[in-house]
């Protein structure tokens, strides 16, 4: 089964962090991350540039509108998303407690849409 | 088109026999499965414009054989560097290395299946590792299969195979006593590798279709090996039956279509008639096991020519008994639909209630579907409609979401 961590962070709140922490932070994630990839669970995942960079893109009418930031005004956001590929939710739980920002800001898990079915 | 087709096959059903030949003669079953691998893909490389040697699996010995012995030599070379002391028996290897005699008469598929289905690896490992070790699938065929990136699979099969060198198995088959409980999670592997399979509704579809073929194909394997086995018998039937009703579970827009809506007359009936004959086999065997309860069922809607002919009564007396061999929610769902088409909607809704403190299903969108299905049979479309919506925001399929909420809305609608 596969799940999107969505990584919420509050970027300032990174920022003002001593050096040190910030790479211990980093470091943390890149140890969970090796471990998924060794364990052939790692389907895939980014980390995205800073929020300001952001361009939210409606159209109304027709018309695009095109504005900077984020969609939602918020303190925290989304940062970086990976993909797992897991044998249970338990495991994916597992890992998103383990991610450091889950314990400063917070983690999302969300299951994937599969293509797949079978007649009901 | 048809002969690289038969090329392919005639490669995979080689694969297990050529990489059991290796691992008996010399053992390391990790490196002799790369070998294998390697010399499959220098025969779908060579073979179809040189044409498919006179002794394929003899071919594919000594290539695979080769390919050992350079990696166990470089191996070998490598670890002398990093310590001189080391020793190993490897001469002894190379020299029986270019006797690549093709009169191994035993069939190691059933040894190797076990190997492959070792309880220390996760189902995802067991059906990945089977698939290349005995299926002969390349790793970048295993990974489109189940949308992976290839390194992503690579690493699950390399991983499997470290584990099961770290708990020491051998390759040789379990003992007696262990036997029969072993046999149980190969067909559980091959089950999970053919529903694998079957679900795909779209998407790489071929790739994923394969994979029923390919189920299909080792349970045939494991058949002829086990020719008496009733389970095994079981399961091939099951996947008969099941797969011969592909062509009529998808309509043209890709939605699902129900059992009782599906055009009956596109269902395969070669494949029909074959699983209703290993069917009559298998209920002869005893003690009867869950396969063969399953696959009774199957054979039951198949030989219903109108969904009205199906003969229900039967149905919900095999999940009772499919229920007492195998205590699980899900089979007491499927009676329950069973029992209202006996007895009513109302039987079958109160044989539902327990399963609301279970919370194997409690949260799953299956109980809700069923509640919906059969409020919308008593008439009460508001309580249908407020389950199918239910269930159609639980479920992470797309194209039972899609079913589901067309459910709901025709409900809403009378």
């Amino acid at each position: 089964m596969k799940y999107m961590l969505l990584i919420y962070q509050n970027p300032a709140a990174m920022q003002a962090l001593p050096e040190a922490e910030k790479q211990a932070i980093m470091a943390e994630a890149g140890a969970v991350m090796d471990e998924l990839v060794e364990a052939g669970e790692w389907v895939g995942g980014e980390a995205l540039a800073d929020p300001s960079l952001a361009k939210t893109v409606r159209v109304r009418d027709g018309v695009p509108a095109v504005t900077d930031g984020p969609f939602a005004e918020a303190k925290e956001q989304v940062v970086g998303v990976c993909i797992v590929d897991c044998e249970t939710e338990d495991r994916v739980i597992d890992i998103a407690t383990r991610w450091p920002d889950a314990r400063f800001w917070g983690m999302e898990v969300r299951p994937l849409l599969s293509p797949d079915g079978v007649e009901m | 088109m048809s002969t690289s087709r038969d090329a392919e096959h005639l490669l995979r059903d080689l694969a297990p026999q050529v990489l059991g030949a290796l691992v008996r003669r010399y053992g390391h079953f990790d490196m002799c499965e790369d070998a294998v691998q390697e010399a499959l893909l220098a025969a779908s490389l060579q073979w179809p414009d040189g044409g498919t040697p006179e002794r394929p699996k003899a071919w594919l010995i000594t290539v695979a054989s080769r390919r050992l012995t350079d990696a166990l030599r470089s191996d070998e070379s490598r670890r002398r560097r990093e310590d001189s002391a080391a020793q190993a028996d490897r001469d002894a290897l190379v020299a029986v290395a270019t006797d690549a005699d093709d009169t191994d008469l035993q069939d190691d598929t059933l040894t190797l299946l076990f190997l492959c289905c070792h309880p220390v690896l996760t189902p995802s490992s067991q059906l990945a590792l089977t698939l290349r070790a005995v299926g002969g699938l390349t790793t970048a065929e295993i990974a489109r299969a189940f949308l992976v990136p290839e390194t992503t699979m690579a690493q699950r099969i390399s991983r499997a195979k470290e584990r099961i060198r770290a708990a020491g198995a051998t390759f040789t088959p379990p003992d007696d006593t262990e036997r029969d409980g072993r046999l149980r999670v190969v067909l559980h592997v091959l089950y999970l590798v053919f529903n694998e399979g079957y679900a795909a509704t779209s998407g790489p579809e071929a790739a994923r279709a394969d994979l029923t073929a390919e189920a299909i194909r080792l349970a045939r394997a494991v058949h002829r090996l086990l020719p008496n086995d009733g389970e095994v018998q079981g399961l091939l039937a099951l996947m008969l039956l099941t797969d011969a009703r592909r062509p009529a579970r998808v309509d043209a827009d890709g939605g699902l279509v129900p059992l009782d809506e599906q055009d009956r007359v596109r269902w395969d009936r070669v494949m029909i008639d074959e699983g209703l004959a290993l069917v009559t086999g298998a209920l002869s065997s005893a003690p009867l096991g869950p396969y063969q309860v399953q696959a009774a069922i199957a054979a039951l809607h198949a030989e219903a020519r109108r969904a009205g002919d199906t003969d229900w009564a039967q149905i919900a007396a095999l999940y009772a008994l499919l229920e007492h061999l195998t205590p699980n929610p899900v089979v007491t769902l499927n009676r329950a639909v069973a029992v209202a088409m006996v007895e009513g909607p109302e039987a079958g809704l109160a044989m539902l209630e327990p399963l609301d403190g279970d919370e194997r299903v409690s949260t799953s969108h299956r109980l809700d579907a069923v509640r919906a299905h059969l409020y919308d049979l008593a008439g009460d479309h508001d309580a249908a409609t407020r389950h199918y919506l239910a269930a159609a925001r639980s479920t992470t399929s797309i194209p039972e979401r899609r079913f589901l909420r067309s459910r709901a809305d025709r409900c809403a609608q009378r």
